[in-house]
Formats: C-alpha cells, structure tokens, sequence
C-alpha cells in the first residue's frame, strides 16, 4: 500500500500543494512581520518555529497522501476512540491557557488534542454515513447525532472550546445536508433550531465565560467601550482599514509590531497582512482560499466513492467554516471567537493538523480512478 | 449513477454559497479599505504618534550690570492619557504618585479635556519619584514622565514687584488666540517684567513626534523641531540697590523708587513687603496664595506704583521753585516762625511748636519751616501751585509699563468746583503747600519729580529696560539756576547742622535730600505714643550727588514717623549701594539653592 506508482505521482494534486504551500509561506512572512520588536535588536523566533512546523507539516501531508484513504475508513472507530479519550484527558489534567484548558503536555511538547479532533470527527462522520445507503430520514439523523456527535460537542463545550465545540456541530450539519436528507427532516431541522434558538442561546449565554460574554456584546456594539471589550475589533478593523489599496508595504505595518493590535500573529494575523499589502494584496490572499474551497469541493464531486466524497467534503467545510469565521472575525462582521485562519495563524499544532488534513483531502483527489486497483 | 448526480448538486449549491460568502468578505474589504481606508489610517498614525512639546528656554533677565536675576529650571512632571488609563488602576496610581484618589480623579476628569490629550497629574516630582514612576510605567498604560521648564528666582523676594512671576495659562488666557501656541501645561509670564516682555522672553516651542507601541514605550523619534530660545532682557535695575533697601526696610512697610536722571531708567524699585516668585514658579498652592491675599500686608502691592500718599514736605520743593519761578519769592525772602500761624479764625501750626524765628528759603527747606511755605502758598494760590506740580509730572500717570498705576492728585480751584462743588479755600492752600491736605503722589511720581529737578528739567517715562531710547514726557521749562539753587538747598537738608535729613549723610558724596512726614490722621500728638497704624508716613526723596546727579529717589516707609529718623537712612544705604563701583556688585554672592 505504500507503493509509490508514478500514476500517483502523475495524479498528485499540484494546484492544492502548491496553493497551500503558498499561504504556508505568506503565513510565516506575515509572522516575522506581526511580531517585530521595533527599536529591539531581540527579534521574535516564533516565524523559524512555524518554518520548522512547516517542514514537518510536509512530511505528514505526504504520508497522508501514499496510503490509500480507505485504510481510514477502517480505523476509523480506534481514531474516534482514541480522540475521545484525549478529550476526556484534556478535562482532567489539561493545561489552562487563557482561561480555558486545552492542551495536554507531553514532556518538552503541549499539544492540542481538540485540533486534530476536528479531522477524526470528520472521518468518522463519513466513514458512518457511507455505510448508510439513501437518503436519511428523521430517526436516522437523530441517533447519529446522539452516537457521534452530543458527547465530543459536551466535552469540548467544557473545556471550554467553544470554537471548536461549534465547528464541530457545523461540520456535522454541513456534512448530512451535502450526505442527503429527506426534505422533511431537512424541514424539521431548520423549525426544530428556530423554535429552540432563543432557549439554547439562554443556556449557552448563562453557561459562557465572562470573556466569551464580552466577546458576544463586542461583536454587538464594537464601539460601546472602544479600550475595552470592543477593542479587539476596533483595532482589527483600523489594521485592515489603514492599508488602504496598496497597503504600508511589507514590514512597514504598525499596529501589529506595536502592539495595538492583540493576538497579532495568531488569530488576526489576516488584518496584519492586509495592513502592509492593501486592498489588491487581500483580494490576492482571499482568492488563494477561494481556489483552495473550490478544489476541494471539485474533488468531492469527483471522488470515486461516498466515503471519498463525504471525506472530502467534511475537510473543505471545515476549511470553509475556518477561513469564513476568520476572516470576518478580523472584518467585524461576526463575533470574536478565537479561530485561528487556517495555514497562516501561529501555532505547530493547528498547522500540522491543517497538513495532515490536507493530505487526507488531496488522497481522495489522487485516488479519484478506480482503474488504478 | 444515482450518487454521482447527487453529489454535483450539493457541490454546485455549496460552490454557489461559498461563493456568495467570498463576494460579502471582498465588499467588507472594500469598504474597509478603499471607502474609509483615508479615516483609518489617520487613526493608525495617531495610534502610534505622540506629539511632545519640547518647551523653549526663556530668556533670561539681567539686571543693569549683567547679573542674572533668574534661572532656567526643568522638572518633571507626571502626566496621563486619560483614553489609554484603566481607571481601575486609579487606586494602585495614587500610591504611586503620592496623592489622593479623589485629587487624581478630579484631575482626569476636569471638563472640556480630550481624552488623548496629557492631564498634568502631579509637577515637582523628585528624582526618587521619577525613577520609581519609571520602573511602574507599565503597569499603568498611558503614564508619562514630562519636563517643565520654569525659572527659578535667584535673588528670591528681591525686585520681586519688578520681575514678576510665571504662572499657567488661566481660562480667560487659553481661549485668547494670542497664547494659540503655549501649551496647555506651560508657564508664561504673569506679573511684572515676567508678563509684560513674556513675548520677546518665551520663544517658541519646539516638538518631538515619537513613535510609541501600545504600551506607551517610546520605539523612536521620528522628528524634532528644535526650540528657539527666548530673547534676554536686560533691566535698568540694579540688584545690588535692590537688594541693599530691601535690607534696609527689615520688616517696615513701604515703598522705594530709584532713577537714573539723565534718562528715566529706574535703577530701583521696592515695594516692602515682597513676596517670593518662586512659590509661583512651579505652580502655587491655594493655601499659598489665599495666605498671600489674606496678609495684611498686602504684600502682592507695589506700593511704589499702585499707592499714593500725601507728599507731606518733600512737596516743598515744589512750593519753593514755583514761587521762585514766579518771582513772588527770592532766596532773600524771609519769614518769621512763631510756631505757627493764624489765618481769620484757623491756625496752622509748624511742626516745630517752637518755631524756627526768622528763615529764609535756605534755612525754611533745612529745617523744614511750615510757615515759611505756608506764607509762600499764600503768595503763589493753588492754581500756581498746581502749574508747578504738573509741569514735573505730578497728578499724572508716569506712563511706566508696571500696571494699575495710581495717578496721585493736585488740586486746583476748577477740580474742587467739579468734584467737591464747592469753592477754594485759601486755608486748603496753607495745608496743600506743605504737602498735606489733598494733594497725593505715589512713590515713583516722586522719583520722577526729583528726578526732572536733579537733571534740569526733564520729565522722563520711566523705563525698566536699560539702554531704551528715553521718553521725554514733558519739560518743566524752569530757569536752570533755580534748580540748581534748589540743590543746594537741599544738599543743606542733609549736610548742614539743624538739617532734617542728617541721617542721609554720606561720607562718599554730597547726598541732597528732603523729608516729609505725611499725616494720616489731623490729630497732632507725639508719634510715639500714637499705635503704629496712626503713626504718619515718613518721606524722603534726594539725588546724589547733588554736584552731578547720577540718582534720584524717593522712599516712603508706611507710618515710619519722621522722614528724617525713618526714609532718609534708607535713601543713603540705596544711593551708596547704586554708587559702589560695578565690579563690587558683580561679587555679590549669588544666592543658590
């Protein structure tokens, strides 16, 4: 199985490679700009620690794409099991940052269990609805819903990660609509949240961190305390905003290096992009994203089996729900939740997880001929 | 295939959604960057640039001989951003700074500020202080260290009334356009010299644009303009004079002004008690000032200029050349002093109730004869008399630049008819020919008078600027002869035997002089038994030296007695302070702090 064909490398999908590869790169020179210490001669590490987790990031996309994803489809159970278990590890001896606990530290290395949740939640998810034959009604919906989903989506809201406990439960919904639903369950779901909203919003509003809270009052009404909870917002939209049409020029933005602007190098890392190359470099940018979503729903269409497709579809929704939060988060068109921009934001972890994800999704691509076996 | 067809659909409606979600981020961007990109990134550049005034070193004044009388101070100051403060940090500040919650508070939360603007919080900080704020800046966003310049007054309380004092734009101030470019937090002159040349001696401010992170630290400087200095100012006044009477009052209230005759620069000028511009120099305390304007003192007068007394007999003078000049007296004239005189049913007594015999005008000046001048009075009428006044600049501002100048009062028959509606009385003329009565002067009118006698005639403005050109106010037009006999009469005050003005004496040169004592109540009892606020107000005016006058005077001490026992010594210790060579003044030891 580890056969290298030259079909393989013939069909290997250069265009996603090489997209990400340069939003990978933009990401790390974006880095080394957003955490500059202007008038320090001490310059920041974190842009040579993201090139190293780069580096590896290859590594593993490559491994992910020689096997045939099938194989995923097999362990997929042992994954799911297994990523629950970290979950649950996270609980009891996680480390707490920013007032939420999401690592687990293995000797010198911390890593977080939630980031490649995403990925075996979606394989799982897959690999369960392409056993599944035709259009699933009601029932079906509901007690796949209640195996796979109610208990990653409770010990993530615990944690808290509420990114992620949301991104989750989009993934799962996204993924049954593209699998296929009868319309009167599709018509169910839709009148079932609407009713239930203002009584779900009540119970995760009271079950919120206060910084989540301001989060959501911020996104509200930015300008309602502008040093305060509005803060992050106002000095992302000034960011975007100052770079005007040709932008500062590169490591000639400010707001970044001097700290007005806060988790620069990770969750905003788009508005210090967007500050030193204006309007003309974020279109370029968006449109990189643009390609990446597009591809990826290209190769769900042309994958060779439902398993292929819902797989596909899984990791180019949870792309697309990444880039789209993001983005608008760094906009002020939705509320701060801390999701990192795929490929770009700061962080080992998210990033091979983001590799890894993407060598699972260029897999099903490479594999889209039954012919080869 | 029934998947295949089915998986199109759903990519085609999720491409035609992402789509749509695609096109809403690149109009956000649009309209982020392009329709209020302009208005954010002037937003940025105010985020990141701080504008420091960099205040300019003011001029520095120099008395007449090129001492200086003040120094350039810096200190520094704590100053805050209020946008960038938590106020929940206000508790932890107030320790830090010393000072009370509620005062910060106050501070940062005056009317009108705006909240990118530095609010002074404290001024005066020491070094400790400093190092301390410095080490805890960045607990506290928004917290500056700023200097301030101010003067230091390096003579203190001496020529106080003169060289003023700075203070901070008052309200009334900083909405005049004139002060457009002070900042908000600077000193500029505000009484005296200080005030009146605060153009010429401010200069102008220079900047500093700085570059700062969003924790206040200062990243780089990105442009200076440099400050230009204010020009200096070198006074007429001589602080070795000013300081030697200063000395000399030693707690009496009064006033002392000193001129140069041959052009009107004033060499001296004391108003006692002072008051030291250095409490004003780094921003007064209201108890400070209410302390201030609560003595009884009245120490913030300058009494040289804003207070007129009578005259009392160094009026006299005027009396003698006006009768002289008339021709109604000669030095032969003589008058026989019995203690006094009648007049229908009046009598005016001489302050000697034994009488002084028979005088003529030398000996009448001398000893100060009341009924000689009363006799001369009577010969001249008020309206001569008022001629003779006016024509050496009394009853008349001098015009000097110090404020609030008194313009004193000499009578005549038509001002009596408007003001008090009545006719003159020859009896008021016995009383004003002596000084007495309602005639008035201040201190510098006196000077000015005694002034125009010792140079020939010429009523200078006095001026506080050495090497000005000199403003002729008026010529007395009067014969030389007779001021130059009236010179020797008064070199006879001071130098002959019987002379009232004995303690002006001065072995260096001949001093010539004259006392008075001014009434202040009609009651005529012996000084000394009278409290010290009955007690009449002691004169004197002289000129030195009488063969060439290099200085003219006058000293009022505020109910000294006698101006023979209480002016005249004060005038001596000024004249022989003025008349010491230079380079003795420049030895002077500098008071330092």
């Amino acid at each position: 199985m580890f056969r290298i064909d030259r079909r393989l490398i013939q069909n290997f999908d250069w265009l996603t490679f090489a997209t990400v590869l340069a939003l990978a790169l933009i990401g790390v020179m974006t880095i080394f700009s957003a955490t500059r210490q202007p008038g320090d001669d001490f310059q920041s590490p974190l842009f040579m620690k993201q090139l190293v987790w780069l580096v590896i990031g290859i590594i593993a996309m490559i491994i992910c794409v020689s096997f045939d994803y099938i194989w995923l489809g097999r362990i997929a159970l042992p994954l799911y099991l297994l990523g629950i278990l970290l979950l649950g590890l996270v609980l009891v001896l996680g480390k707490v940052g920013m007032g939420a606990q999401r690592w687990i530290s293995l000797g010198p290395l911390a890593f977080q269990p939630s980031e490649f949740f995403k990925l075996i939640f979606v394989i799982m998810i897959a690999q369960y609805l392409s056993m599944i034959a035709g259009e699933m009604d009601i029932l079906q919906l509901l007690r796949t819903f209640f195996v796979w989903v109610a208990l990653p989506f409770v010990l993530l809201f615990k944690q808290p990660d509420l990114g992620t406990a949301l991104v989750v439960a989009i993934i799962f919904s996204t993924m049954m609509l593209a699998r296929g639903l009868r319309q009167k369950a599709v018509l169910l779901i839709f009148v079932v949240s609407l009713v239930s909203l203002p009584f779900i919003g009540n119970i995760v509003w009271t079950g919120l961190k206060d910084y989540q809270k301001n989060r959501l009052v911020a996104f509200v009404d930015p300008e309602a305390d502008p040093s305060g909870i509005g803060y992050h917002i106002n000095q992302s939209k000034i960011t975007i905003g100052s770079g005007e049409v040709l932008g500062k020029g590169y490591l000639q933005g400010t707001q970044g290096p001097f700290r007005f602007l806060p988790e620069r190098h990770t969750d905003f890392i788009f508005a210090v992009f967007a500050e030193e190359w204006g309007f003309l470099g974020s279109a370029v940018l968006l449109s990189l994203y643009f390609l990446l979503i597009m591809r990826g729903l290209d190769t769900a269409r042309k994958a060779k089996d439902s398993f292929g497709r819902m797989l596909a579809f899984g990791i180019t929704f949870m792309f697309s729900i990444y880039f789209f939060v993001n983005i608008g988060m760094t906009l002020g068109i939705m509320p701060v939740v801390g999701i990192p921009l795929p490929f770009m934001s700061y962080g080992g972890t998210a990033l091979l997880s983001n590799f890894i994800s993407i060598g699972v999704l260029m897999n099903v691509r490479t594999r889209r001929f039954t012919l080869f076996y | 295939m029934q998947t295949e067809k089915n998986g199109t659909d759903k990519v085609i409606i999720a491409g035609l959604l992402i789509t749509l979600g695609f096109l809403v981020l690149l109009i956000r961007l649009w309209q982020l960057q392009i329709l209020q990109g302009s208005e954010y990134r002037r937003v940025s550049e105010s985020n990141r640039l701080r504008v420091f005034g960099v205040p300019a070193p003011r001029g520095i004044i120099f008395d007449r001989n090129g001492i200086p009388l003040v120094k350039n101070i810096s200190y520094f100051c704590a100053s805050l951003i209020p946008e960038e403060f938590d106020t929940q940090n206000l508790p932890a500040l107030a320790r830090v700074l010393k000072m009370p919650e509620e005062e910060l508070s106050r501070r940062l939360n005056r009317k009108g500020q705006s909240p990118f603007t530095p609010v002074r919080m404290k001024e005066g900080l020491s070094f400790s202080d400093v190092s301390y704020i410095e080490a805890r800046k960045s607990e506290f966003p928004g917290l500056m260290i700023e200097i301030e310049v101010s003067r230091q007054y390096i003579y203190g309380t001496v020529g106080a009334h003169v060289i003023g004092y700075l203070g901070k734009l008052n309200p009334t101030q900083a909405k005049d356009p004139a002060f457009r470019d002070v900042p908000p937090e600077a000193y500029i002159g505000q009484w005296g010299v200080e005030k009146i040349f605060d153009k010429s001696l401010r200069g102008t401010a220079g900047q500093r644009i700085i570059e700062v992170d969003a924790l206040g630290r200062e990243i780089r400087l990105l442009k200076e303009n440099p400050p230009i200095k204010g020009q200096d100012l070198t006074l007429s006044i001589d602080i070795a004079l000013q300081r030697e009477v200063e000395k000399a009052f030693d707690g009496k209230t009064g006033a002392l002004v000193a001129l140069k005759p041959d052009n009107g620069e004033v060499l001296g000028l004391i108003s006692a008690p002072s008051f030291d511009p250095n409490k004003f120099a780094k921003g007064i305390s209201s108890e400070e000032w209410t302390s201030l304007m609560k003595d009884k003192k009245l120490p913030m007068l300058d009494r040289a200029v804003q207070s007129q007394y009578p005259p009392g007999s160094t009026f006299k003078i005027i009396t003698a050349i006006a009768g002289l000049e008339s021709g109604l007296i000669d030095e032969a004239t003589t008058s026989t002093c019995r203690g006094g005189i009648s007049f229908g049913k009046w009598h005016f007594g001489c302050w000697r109730k034994g009488g002084h015999n028979t005088v003529s005008l030398h000996r009448a000046l001398v000893e100060s004869c009341d009924v000689y001048f009363y006799e001369t009075g009577r010969k001249l009428g008020i309206d001569r008399i008022y001629d003779y006044a006016t024509r050496f600049g009394l009853g008349k501002e001098t015009g000097i630049v110090l404020g609030s100048e008194k313009k004193g009062l000499i009578p005549n028959v038509a001002w009596k008819a408007e003001t008090k509606k009545a006719p003159w009385f020859l009896g008021e003329t016995f009383v004003n020919s002596i000084g007495q009565g309602y005639i008035s002067a201040t201190p510098l009118q006196m000077a000015v008078m005694m002034s125009a006698v010792s140079n020939g005639g010429t009523v200078y403005r006095p001026t506080l600027v050495k090497d000005e050109d000199p403003v002729v106010l008026r010529h007395a037009e009067v014969k030389p002869q007779t001021l130059e006999a009236i010179k020797l009469h008064l070199s006879g005050v001071v130098n002959e035997p019987g002379g009232t003005g004995g303690a002006a004496r001065s072995a260096l040169m001949t001093v010539g002089g004259k006392t008075g004592t001014a009434q202040v109540v009609s009651l005529r009892k012996e000084s000394k038994y009278l409290t010290e606020k009955h007690r009449d107000h002691a004169w004197f005016v002289a000129t030195a030296p009488v063969e060439k006058p290099q200085i003219a005077l006058a000293v009022l001490v505020e109910h000294g007695g006698h101006g023979g026992s209480a002016a005249a010594p004060i005038a001596k210790r000024a004249i022989e302070a003025y008349m010491q060579p230079v380079e003795k003044k420049k030895e002077v030891p500098v008071v330092q702090d």
